[in-house]
């Protein structure tokens, strides 16, 4: 069987935490845990006046990918919610494909 | 959308389909989600997939909605507290006759020994009240004083105004496809080449109906951006360029492009000649504007401002997306006049892609200012700076702002007695500047009147009453883009459940309006009513729009060649001379320029060369977090968890020099106040510009005064000039103001 895992375009991802909290809802999570953590790298600058700012949202070990939600024909909860739906969900290796096509600043997590 | 709108679970529960608006959350976007209620508890939402705007996306305000709903500090039934006790938590909890029973015979007694205008009503922005709080005041008390307690009305009136005057139309909005249901696929639609932000991050303040993250949707399909903002957001570092100005300068900027577009014979000929007044004003009126001067001024570079006009002027369509930047500027109104100026005749004005254009009002946004009529013409004479501020009496249903201040203080021309306040904190750096001179002449009053969710700053200083309001998830109601100044969607909110003994906006003027004024509420229910607004325009009643879920009106562009922008019917825009006013014909009556001009901020490197050297940062504030609606959320503690504190951005040699570390408290400081906020180091603002956030107060501090849930620590609107405005009486300096900053220990300002 394919393994799952979660693809993140985050070219597109504006830190907005839609993610963190739909997921805290779902694994009904206390302050100070997460299944899925925004990560911020920068802003620094590359050149003047041209920067280095990505949100990275990153699943941790407590994520299951919504096993339950997905058994139900729904997407998983961050994937479903993201403002930018900058996050998909699938098979890893059909993931890697649409990795090929989004071209940069896109990662493949399997939590 | 599906038709069935509320269904039932097997484990019992229900789900409610619905559409938000704040309380709490947002202006009127209407986001799409699904409610389920489990043993009268909120218990899950879920963003709804159906919804053809939103697509199952929500924020993180919305996320936590159960956490806000079921609160064990919301306030859930009337109260009531004696008025030697204002500042005291001695709050009484009554039932909604006990409360009308003490308002109604003062409200009669005031109208009977000293009129109805000396009684005001107070709304804050973007809530649902905004629909509801002016018919409160006309229809449902009778007092012609409505106000936005905001000096020079600085939040969407001016760009509503200036619209009116230079257009005559309604919210001018980027065109996302919002109207069709097949969104960006409709072959009516074209793809805007470049997006321009203009003041404004729409991604996280979804202004006015406008759903931020569409801009998103635009970027992945080829839309480019262009920020013009003095901070370099997180758009910005995703945009083609950025203009970096200082703060205020957005004007020069504006004519800076104007001269290069016009001078490079770079606009729409056709269009032009066509369809504006006053372009060979205005043609002259710009050569004072010549790009290295503009430079000068707005320290964005000479090569940066042509290369960004030409783009703009080029790039079929262009949209610009005019922000809170606009508002916030004694020197606003010229701003504005100069984008309308830069979409007209760039040939960008409603066309596919370009900027859309509402009717002035229309659906509920016509309704909240027909309810006017129920007042006389020598009441309506009455409203305070009216007559005084003349451009703003023309354009807004309410008092003056800065006006009302000065009739609280002096009782000219007459005294004020009584105090509603919806659903505005007055208090908290949210609207208001120079909040303590506000909270003492409120006191003045012999009543005071709070509709709200939660106590906050100002119901705890002030209220005698509270009326309690139920969230949007509790009570029937229509979410309507820009207020019905540009209806793109139209969404069903449906109650879900409700949560103690509230009242919503609607149902309070109703009640109320029954009572002394029944001729102006003729409606049976609260669906009775929205059957009344929707029928005639839609051919649907209430239940009809909750089984549609969301409307979206058809939409028709170059409404001026077709005569549906004038009253007449004739081809043309709504303005005197039936065409776009370059050059404006009405501003000279009002004593202002006719064509726009630019003003330094009142205060910086410029104006007062000497205060700049004791206070050498340039504070901007205002920029929104997903985390709050202003002042709205603090309580919430997953949203805490996210974001603290209020944060003061400073650049790291600035920082440097100051010797503040990330995270360490800072007080800023000018002549005027002082606040305290949290410093983030970050290279992506100008170092000699800081920017401090605004709406925050601490719910987990003494609610008693004086501390008034620290009220006063973060409250960066004690460093905002009272009636510092433009010539109209439109735009406060908020964004640009001038402070120094250093370390402290704590969040807390010792008094």
């Amino acid at each position: 069987m394919a393994k799952n895992g979660l693809l993140i375009n985050y070219q597109y991802c504006t830190g907005c935490h839609s993610c963190e909290v739909a997921c805290k809802n779902v694994l009904k999570l206390p302050r100070g845990q997460w299944g899925i953590k925004l990560l911020e790298n920068g802003p620094w600058e590359v050149t003047p006046g041209k920067f280095e700012w990505d949100y990275i949202p990153t699943p941790t070990q407590l994520c299951d990918l919504c096993a339950d939600r997905v058994a139900e024909g729904k997407k998983p909860t961050c994937v479903h919610h993201c403002l930018s739906q900058c996050m998909e969900y699938g098979p890893v290796t059909e993931l890697a494909e649409r990795m090929s096509e989004l071209g940069s600043k896109t990662a493949l997590f399997i939590p | 959308m599906k038709k069935e709108w509320k269904s039932k679970n097997a484990d019992g529960s229900y789900t409610v389909r619905t559409c938000g608006w704040s309380p709490p959350g947002e202006h009127p976007v209407g986001c799409g989600m699904k409610l389920t209620v489990k043993d009268g508890r909120l218990v899950n939402v879920e963003g709804d997939e159906e919804h053809p705007i939103t697509n199952g996306r929500l924020c993180v305000r919305c996320l936590s909605l159960p956490e806000y709903v079921h609160h064990p500090k919301r306030i859930t039934t009337p109260m009531k507290r004696a008025r030697e006790d204002r500042g005291q938590d001695k709050w009484e909890p009554i039932s909604w006759d006990e409360a009308w029973d003490i308002i109604i015979p003062k409200i009669n007694q005031i109208k009977k020994d000293h009129g109805a205008e000396s009684i005001i009503v107070f709304g804050g922005t973007g809530r649902e009240a905004c629909l509801y709080y002016y018919p409160l005041a006309f229809a449902s008390i009778g007092t012609p004083n409505v106000s936005q307690p905001i000096s020079g009305w600085s939040c969407y009136g001016p760009r509503c105004a200036i619209t009116d005057f230079i257009l005559g139309a309604g919210y001018p909005e980027i065109d996302f496809a919002g109207n069709y249901p097949d969104r960006y696929e409709n072959p009516n639609f074209k793809l805007p080449e470049y997006v321009v932000t203009w003041g404004k991050n729409p991604l996280y303040s979804n202004p006015d109906g406008f759903f931020g993250h569409a801009i998103i949707d635009m970027m992945k399909r080829g839309t480019k951006i262009i920020c013009i903002d003095p901070r370099i957001t997180w758009l910005g570092t995703r945009a083609e360029h950025v203009c970096q100005l200082r703060p205020g300068t957005d004007t020069a900027l504006a004519l800076g492009f104007l001269n290069v577009i016009i001078n490079e014979d770079l606009y729409d000929k056709e269009f032009v000649e066509k369809w504006c007044y006053g372009f060979d004003e205005l043609k002259e009126r710009v050569q004072q504007y010549p790009p290295d001067k503009v430079a000068a001024i707005t320290w964005v570079p000479e090569a940066l401002i042509i290369e960004v006009a030409r783009k703009m002027a080029l790039a079929k369509p262009t949209s610009i997306q005019w922000g809170l930047a606009v508002d916030m500027n004694p020197n606003g109104v010229q701003l504005g006049h100069s984008i309308l100026a830069l979409t007209a005749i760039t040939g960008n004005l409603d066309v596919p892609g370009g900027l859309t254009l509402g009717p002035p009002s229309s659906l509920l946004g016509k309704w909240r200012m027909e309810t006017r009529r129920n007042l006389t013409d020598e009441l309506w004479d009455k409203r305070l700076g009216a007559k005084e501020w003349p451009a703003v009496g023309a354009a807004m249903a309410t008092t003056h702002p800065d006006e009302t201040l000065d009739t609280l203080e002096t009782g000219k021309p007459y005294k004020i007695r009584m105090a509603w306040i919806n659903s505005t904190n007055v208090l908290a750096p949210s609207s208001a500047v120079q909040p303590a001179r506000w909270y003492k002449a409120l006191q003045e009053m012999e009543l005071i009147v709070a509709q709200d969710l939660f106590h906050n700053p100002t119901t705890m200083a002030l209220a005698d009453i509270f009326l309690p309001l139920p969230t949007f998830a509790e009570h029937n109601g229509v979410v309507i883009t820009n207020y019905g100044r540009n209806a793109i969607s139209l969404g069903a909110m449906n109650e879900a459940l409700r949560v103690g003994d509230t009242k919503s906006d609607l149902e309070v003027c109703m009640e109320l309006g029954k009572r002394l004024h029944p001729d102006m509420w003729p409606f049976e229910s609260v669906q009775d009513f929205f059957t009344s607004q929707l029928k005639p325009e839609l051919g649907i009643d209430f239940e009809g729009l909750s089984e549609l879920g969301v409307y979206q009106p058809k939409y028709t562009y170059r409404k001026h060649e077709k005569g549906l922008l004038r009253m007449d019917g004739e081809p043309g825009f709504n303005t005197v001379t039936g065409l776009v006013e370059l050059s404006s014909t009405l501003f000279p009556n009002w004593g202002e320029d006719a064509l726009p001009y630019y003003q330094e901020p009142p205060y910086g490197p410029v104006s007062t060369p000497e205060l700049f050297n004791e206070y050498p940062l340039i504070m901007t504030s205002g920029a929104r977090k997903t985390t709050s609606f202003h002042s709205e959320h603090r309580q919430i503690d997953t949203l805490r968890e996210i974001d603290p504190y209020p944060v003061v951005e400073l650049h790291p040699e600035t920082a440097e020099k100051l010797n503040i570390n990330e995270k360490d408290w800072v007080e800023l400081e000018n002549m005027l106040g002082k606040c305290r906020m949290q410093a983030h180091l970050t290279p992506t603002i100008h170092p000699r510009v800081c920017h401090a956030t605004h709406g925050w107060w601490y719910p987990e501090k003494n609610g008693e005064a004086p501390t008034l849930f620290g009220v006063w620590d973060a409250n960066l609107n004690t460093m905002i000039p009272h009636k510092t405005i433009g010539k109209l009486g439109f735009g406060a300096p908020y964004k640009q103001m001038v402070c120094k900053a250093k370390r402290v220990e704590s969040s807390t300002i010792e008094n």
